[in-house]
């Protein structure tokens, strides 16, 4: 129920970063409250990481999983949030991105310790990890070269893929009519 | 002449963006309608006996609509209005 409520929170990132790819960055910025609003919500999102940590895992694993999310995407939000106010100037800065996403990668990869078609949890939990890892290339060159309008639209693509592939966990379910009879009855 | 082609060019592009950025707000809410007929069990509201707290107040097709309701009218309203503004003052 957390990943549906934390995908829709992605999904929007996902969304305004579209819309700045669309309109460009020039017209995205006319708006004071608005050039704060992807990087703050990212950053918001980090913080809510925190009592999903501490609330919603059941194991260490995932408390260090969910705590190195959370650590992440507060580090790359708050330097897109400084970046964008103008109190941090080195673009290096946008390599915290690509940093959140190998961390992130590795950690979905790591915690998930069923094989992909022990079920559908297990099966998103490796998706999600590579399709981190591999996007991870694309905010990379995105810090190389921040202007290209292309390489944002491709980096609202990956943020928006991981909201989709989010929104499909469920607690225990096939996937492609595989469930292992260790995973428990399907339910939800 | 060339300058003509070049402006209009221009501003068959910015129009192109002002259509693409009105449209993603309601493709996201008909993506959760969509959801929302496929599995109608995912919307626990049309069945709400048993239900706790928390699966009646998250329902994901309803987010997915909610999203792109709050995006258009939220972002996407104030950004087309922006890049009306700023097609003008590039005329």
């Amino acid at each position: 129920m957390v990943h549906w409520l934390f995908a829709v929170g992605v999904g929007f990132v996902g969304l305004c970063l579209l819309a700045e790819a669309i309109v460009g960055r020039e017209v995205w910025q006319q708006r004071r409250w608005r050039k704060y609003l992807w990087p703050g919500l990212a950053f918001v999102l980090g913080i809510l990481l925190w009592p999903v940590m501490a609330f919603y895992t059941n194991s260490a694993i995932h408390m260090y999983a969910h705590g190195s999310w959370a650590e992440v995407l507060m580090l790359a939000g708050g330097a897109e949030l400084g970046l964008v106010h103008g109190r941090l100037r080195s673009p290096l800065w946008r390599l915290t991105w690509p940093l959140a996403f190998v961390v992130t990668g590795t950690a979905f990869i790591v915690h998930e310790q069923n094989p992909w078609f022990f079920a559908r949890s297990a099966f998103l939990h490796h998706l999600i990890g590579w399709t981190f890892l591999i996007g991870a290339l694309v905010p990379l060159a995105l810090a190389l070269r921040p202007r290209s309008a292309a390489l944002q639209a491709a980096f609202a693509a990956v943020i928006l893929v991981v909201s989709v592939q989010l929104l499909t966990d469920r607690d225990v379910a096939p996937v492609f009519g595989h469930l292992s009879p260790l995973a428990g009855p399907p339910h939800r | 002449m060339n300058t003509t082609y070049a402006s209009r060019a221009a501003a068959e592009r910015r129009n192109h963006r002002a259509q693409a950025i009105s449209l993603l707000g309601p493709l996201v809410s008909a993506a959760g309608v969509v959801w929302a007929i496929l599995q109608p069990y995912r919307v626990t509201l049309l069945h709400p006996r048993g239900q706790g707290f928390w699966w009646l107040a998250v329902e994901p097709p309803l987010l997915v609509v909610l999203a792109g309701v709050v995006f258009a009218l939220v972002v996407a309203r104030p950004l087309l209005a922006d890049l009306e503004r700023h097609r003008a003052t590039t005329r």
